[in-house]
C-alpha cells in the first residue's frame, strides 16, 4: 500500500498552504525526517519532513500550487520493495473524508455495543434525539451561500454570516461577496483596464501577490477602515541612552551582546506598558481585553513585505536577552524560517524606521492590538533648554492609538512614561 | 380606424420573445394582446431552430445509414427523398406553432393578426388587409426579431443566392453550394447539404470557422468537417457573385490573391440584423438605435416611458433561449416584481447542430486569458469515454476552464455527438456557482457521455482517472 504524503498542518490555525517547492524528485529514496518540500503559509515558509521511509514515487500536487488544503494528499511514496504498479490503482482519498468515515464507523460500532450489552433500544433512541437537536441547532446557524461564494469568503478570511445574500431565497452569491469586499475585483479590474488601455505592455510588469502581500493588504486595509486611529508625538532626548549603550556594549566580553537603540526602545515600551497597562489592550464588542503578558511585536522589513516577530514577556527580560532574541528572530525572518509561534499573538507593536533616516512617521495599528509606536531616527538637533539654545540627540516617537481602547489621556500617560524611561534608561533597569 | 381597445400590455411580435412575454404577462394578471403578422413562434419555430433540427435529423439518419456497416448492419443503396425531408420539417414547424397558438389561448392572450406599428406612447396601429385598427395599452413591448443580413455587394435573391429560409426549402438538390459565413447557421447548412452528398464549400472571412467558439473547438471542427468532405476556406471574402446561365461565379479574395470558382447555389449566412424598420420607432427621439438594434437598459427599457424591447431586436446572442429569459425579466419589471436580476449574458449556452455538434457556455480560453484570469484548463477526449466508444462516436472532446484560485467555472466547450444535450449540466453548475469541487463530487452515471464532463473537470486539476 503506497504511503500518502499529506499537506501538514504547520500551525493550529492553518487551513491551507501553498506548495512552493519540491526538494525531492520522483524516484528518490527518502528516510523519515528528510526535508521533502517547502510550504508557504500566510506568513512563513516552512519545511515539510518525510514521516516514513520509502521511495518518493509520485507528485500529486505540483510545486507552485496555491491554497492546498491541510490533509490533502500531495504526493505518494512506495514502501521498500513495493511495486510501482500499485500506484496506478490507488485512489487518493483526502484524509478529511477518511476521518469522517472513521468517526461514522465508530459511532455505529458504539451503537451496536449498546444494543448488545443492554439489549434495549431506549439508549439508541435517546442518542438519536440528541443528534436531532444538534442538527436543528446547526441548521439554524446555517448560512445559505453558493459554493463559489463560500470559497471566496474563505479565501478573503470573511465571516460569510455577515454578508447579506441577494440570490434565490437570500442565498449569498459571488456578487454579494464582491460587493461586501468593496467590489475590489470589479473596481480594480476597471481601473486596471483603464490603465492598461493607456499603457503599452512594455511600460509595466505584473508582480503576482504573495500570500504575505495579500495578508498585509487585507489586515492593514481592515485596520485603517475599522479602527479609529489618533496619533500622539513626543521628542525624546537620547544622549543618556547613547552613552549608556556605549558603556554597556564595551562591557560585552567576546561579543556576548551588542545593544542597539531599538533594544532600549523595546525595553522602555515594555516597562511603560507595565506601568500603563491600559495601552496593552485590545478592543472587542463586549469588553476591552487588557493583557497581563507584555508581548512586543517588532516590524521587520523583508524583501517581499514585512513581518512582526514577537519578544514575549519583554518586561521581564534584560536588555542583552532582548537584544539577542531580536537578532535571532530577524535572522529567522530573513530566511523565511519563522514559526507561527514566533510572530503570532503580540500585544503591542513597534515600528522603527530610524535606520532609514526617517525623522518621524505614524504607523498603522496591527489588529487586534490597541496601539503601535513609530520610532524615528535619533539625530542631533538644536533644542531650547532652560532658555538657552543647545544641541541634543533627539528621537521622535509617534504613538498610534485605537480610540476605542486608548483615550488621549491614557496614550499621553504611556508616552510620558516611555519618554522618562528612554531619556533615563538606568531608571528602567531598576 | 375601426375600434379602440385598452390593454395593460401590447406585445409586438409573436416569436420566442413576444409569445413568452405575452403568456407571462397574462399569468401575472395583465390584460395582454400579442400582434403577429405571420405565424406565431417567430423565426425559431417557423424558419430557424426547429425546422432546421428536423432537416438535420434526416441528414444525420442518412449519414448513419451510409456508415451503418460498422454496427454490423448492411443496407444496400440507401436513398432519401428530398421532398419528404422538407415536408417533414414543415410538419414539425406546424405542430409547434399550433402548440403556441394553444398556449396563448389557454393563457387568455388576445392574438391579433396583422402588421403592427407604434403610433404613440400608448398606441399601436395594426394593418389587417385593408383595415387598420388602433390599440391602446399602458405598456408596449417591441419583439419584432431579426433577419439575416445581406452583404453590401451580395444580396439574396431566393433563386440563386439563398438566405436561411430559402435554404430550408430546396425543391431539388444543387450539385454544389457556396456557403458564405461559418457561424452556427452556415455550419448547420454545410452539415445538412454535405450529408445529402452536395459538394459544399464554406468561406469565412476570419481566420477560423465557428469564430465565437473556443479556438480548440474551431480547429477540431475544421478537421472533422474537412474529413467529411466539406471544403473550408478561411481568411477569405467573397468579393462578388456573377450569375451565369448554368452556375454562379464567385470571386474570392484571400490575402490579396483573387480567384474565381463556380457553384450551383450560394447560401448567405453572414449574420443577423434587427427588424427596426417600419415599426414606428422613428417618431420617438428617445428610442435609440445602434448597429441595427434598439438600445435598451438591463431591464429592456427603451428611452421612452412604458416602451420596452426584447429578443433579437435588442442584440445578440441571437438565441431563442436568451429571448425567452429577457421576456420574463421584462414583464416582471413591468409589474414591478421585487428583486429582479438582470440576465447574466456569460451564463447563456450556445449550441450548433452540425455533424458532430458543438456546444459551449461562458468564456473561451483566449477570452479568459485576455481578461487577466489565472486559469486551469481541462480537456477530455471522446476517445477515452466508454459510451462514446460503444457508440462508435469517438471524435470530440469536452474542455473546461476554471479560475485557478476560486475554482469558478469560467467556460465549457464541447464538440462531439449529442453534446448539445450535455451542456446544460455546466449551465446549472455556472448558475448555482458551483466550484470544481462540487462538480468533482457529483456522481455522473456510467456509462454515459456525461462522464466526460466530470473527467474534464478532474483533468483541469490534474486529477483525471481515465486519461
Amino acid at each position: 500500500m503506497p504511503i500518502s504524503v499529506k499537506m501538514p498542518a504547520l500551525s493550529p490555525t492553518m487551513e491551507e498552504g501553498s506548495l512552493t517547492k519540491w526538494l525531492v524528485k520522483e524516484g528518490d529514496n527518502v528516510v523519515a525526517g528528510d526535508i521533502i518540500a517547502e510550504v508557504e503559509t500566510d506568513k512563513a515558509t516552512m519545511e515539510v519532513e518525510a514521516v516514513e521511509d520509502g521511495v518518493f514515487s509520485k507528485i500529486i500536487v505540483p510545486e507552485g500550487t496555491n491554497s492546498v488544503p491541510v490533509n490533502k494528499v500531495i504526493a505518494l511514496m512506495l514502501e521498500e520493495g513495493e511495486d510501482k504498479s500499485s500506484l496506478d490503482n490507488l485512489e487518493t482519498i483526502d484524509d478529511s473524508s477518511q476521518e469522517d468515515t472513521a468517526i461514522d464507523k465508530a459511532v455505529i460500532e458504539n451503537k451496536k455495543e449498546i444494543i448488545s450489552e443492554e439489549k434495549t433500544e431506549i439508549p439508541i433512541e435517546s442518542s438519536l434525539v440528541t443528534d436531532n437537536v444538534i442538527n436543528i441547532e446547526n441548521d439554524l446557524k446555517r448560512v445559505i451561500a453558493s459554493p463559489l461564494a463560500k470559497r471566496m469568503a474563505l479565501q478573503a478570511n470573511l465571516d460569510i454570516s455577515k454578508v447579506s445574500g441577494t440570490g434565490p431565497r437570500g442565498r449569498v452569491i459571488k456578487n454579494d461577496i464582491l460587493s461586501f469586499l468593496g467590489n475590489p475585483k470589479v473596481s480594480e479590474k476597471n481601473l486596471n483596464e483603464e490603465f492598461l488601455s493607456k499603457n503599452s505592455s512594455e511600460n509595466f510588469v505584473k508582480i503576482p501577490n504573495s500570500n504575505m502581500r495579500k495578508i498585509i493588504a487585507e489586515r492593514l486595509s481592515q485596520s485603517k477602515q475599522e479602527i479609529p486611529h489618533f496619533y500622539l508625538t513626543v521628542d525624546c532626548e537620547i544622549d543618556e541612552l547613547l552613552s549608556l549603550r556605549k558603556d554597556l556594549n564595551s562591557r560585552s566580553k567576546d561579543g556576548r551582546f551588542k545593544l542597539s537603540i531599538n533594544d532600549f526602545v523595546i525595553s522602555a515600551v515594555a516597562q511603560a506598558l507595565s506601568k500603563v497597562p491600559e495601552t496593552n489592550s485590545s478592543w472587542s464588542k463586549e469588553s476591552i481585553i487588557q493583557y497581563k503578558n507584555i508581548d512586543i511585536s517588532i516590524a521587520v522589513a523583508l524583501d517581499e513585505g514585512l513581518i512582526t516577530p514577537v519578544i514575549r514577556d519583554a518586561n521581564q527580560k534584560g536588555l542583552a536577552e532582548i537584544s539577542n532574541e531580536m537578532k535571532d528572530l530577524v535572522d529567522k525572518a530573513n530566511n523565511n524560517k519563522l514559526m507561527p509561534e514566533d510572530y503570532k499573538g503580540g500585544t503591542f507593536s513597534i515600528s522603527n524606521l530610524g535606520m532609514y533616516g526617517i525623522k518621524e512617521f505614524a504607523a498603522v495599528i496591527n489588529p487586534p492590538q490597541g496601539a503601535i509606536l513609530a520610532v524615528g531616527k535619533g539625530e542631533e538637533r538644536a533644542i531650547v533648554k532652560d532658555g538657552a539654545l543647545s544641541i541634543a540627540n533627539i528621537m521622535t516617537c509617534t504613538l498610534s492609538c485605537d480610540h476605542r481602547v486608548v483615550d488621549g489621556a491614557v496614550g499621553s500617560k504611556f508616552l510620558t512614561q516611555f519618554k522618562e524611561f528612554i531619556e533615563d534608561p538606568v531608571s528602567m533597569m531598576l | 380606424m375601426v375600434k379602440k381597445n385598452l390593454y395593460d400590455l401590447l406585445v409586438l411580435g409573436g416569436g420566442p420573445a413576444g409569445y413568452v412575454a405575452a403568456i407571462k404577462a397574462s399569468q401575472l394578471g395583465l390584460k395582454t394582446a400579442c400582434i403577429e403578422k405571420e405565424n406565431v413562434g417567430g423565426i425559431c419555430l417557423n424558419w430557424g431552430c426547429i425546422p432546421t433540427k428536423a432537416l438535420l435529423k434526416s441528414a444525420e439518419v442518412f449519414e448513419l445509414i451510409k456508415n451503418v456497416d460498422k454496427y454490423g448492419i448492411s443496407i444496400e443503396n440507401p436513398k432519401f427523398n428530398l421532398e419528404k425531408i422538407v415536408n417533414r420539417s414543415r410538419e414539425v414547424s406546424k405542430k409547434l406553432t399550433n402548440g403556441v397558438n394553444y398556449l396563448l389561448k389557454k393563457n387568455k392572450v388576445d392574438l391579433i393578426k396583422g402588421y403592427g406599428k407604434i403610433a404613440g406612447k400608448n398606441t399601436l396601429v395594426v394593418e389587417q388587409g385593408n383595415n387598420t385598427i388602433e390599440l391602446k395599452a399602458k405598456n408596449i413591448i417591441l419583439a419584432t426579431g431579426a433577419r439575416s443580413r445581406n452583404l453590401k455587394n451580395i444580396k439574396s435573391d431566393s433563386v440563386n443566392i439563398w438566405n436561411y429560409k430559402d435554404a430550408m426549402l430546396p425543391k431539388s438538390l444543387p450539385s454544389s453550394i457556396l456557403i458564405i459565413g461559418s457561424g452556427a447557421i452556415g455550419i448547420e447548412f454545410a452539415s445538412f447539404y454535405n450529408a445529402l452528398n452536395v459538394d459544399v464549400t464554406v468561406v469565412e472571412i476570419q481566420n477560423r470557422i465557428l469564430p465565437v467558439e473556443d479556438e480548440d473547438v474551431s480547429e477540431f471542427a475544421k478537421n472533422i468537417f474537412k474529413k467529411s468532405g466539406i471544403n473550408i476556406i478561411c481568411e477569405t471574402s467573397v468579393e462578388s457573385l456573377k450569375i451565369n446561365k448554368s452556375n454562379i461565379s464567385a470571386t474570392m479574395i484571400t490575402k490579396n490573391n483573387s480567384s474565381i470558382k463556380e457553384f450551383d447555389k450560394v447560401i448567405l449566412a453572414v449574420g443577423i440584423q434587427g427588424n427596426i424598420e417600419n415599426i414606428g420607432i422613428d417618431k420617438f427621439e428617445k428610442i435609440k438605435v445602434n448597429n441595427g438594434h434598439i438600445i435598451v437598459d438591463e431591464f429592456y427599457r427603451t428611452g421612452e416611458d412604458n416602451i420596452y424591447a426584447i429578443g433579437d431586436l435588442v442584440g445578440g446572442p441571437w438565441l431563442a433561449h436568451k429571448a425567452m429569459h429577457e421576456a420574463i425579466i421584462c414583464v416582471e419589471k413591468i409589474v414591478n416584481k421585487k428583486g429582479i436580476k438582470p440576465l447574466n449574458l456569460s451564463n447563456i449556452p450556445g449550441c450548433t447542430y452540425s455533424i458532430p455538434q458543438v456546444a459551449s457556455i461562458g468564456m473561451t480560453e483566449a477570452q479568459a486569458k485576455n481578461k487577466g484570469y489565472s486559469i486551469k484548463v481541462g480537456k477530455f477526449p471522446f476517445k477515452a469515454n466508454g459510451k462514446a466508444i460503444a457508440l462508435s462516436e469517438e471524435e470530440g472532446f469536452v474542455k473546461t476552464i476554471f479560475e485557478a484560485s476560486t475554482g469558478e467555472l469560467l467556460g465549457a466547450h464541447m464538440i462531439g455527438v449529442d453534446v448539445t444535450e450535455l451542456i446544460q449540466g455546466y449551465s446549472i453548475a455556472k448558475n448555482i456557482e458551483a466550484t470544481e469541487e462540487d462538480i468533482m463530487n457529483t456522481v455522473f452515471p456510467h456509462p454515459t457521455l456525461s462522464e466526460m464532463m466530470h473527467e474534464s473537470v478532474l483533468e483541469a486539476f490534474n486529477k483525471a482517472i481515465h486519461v
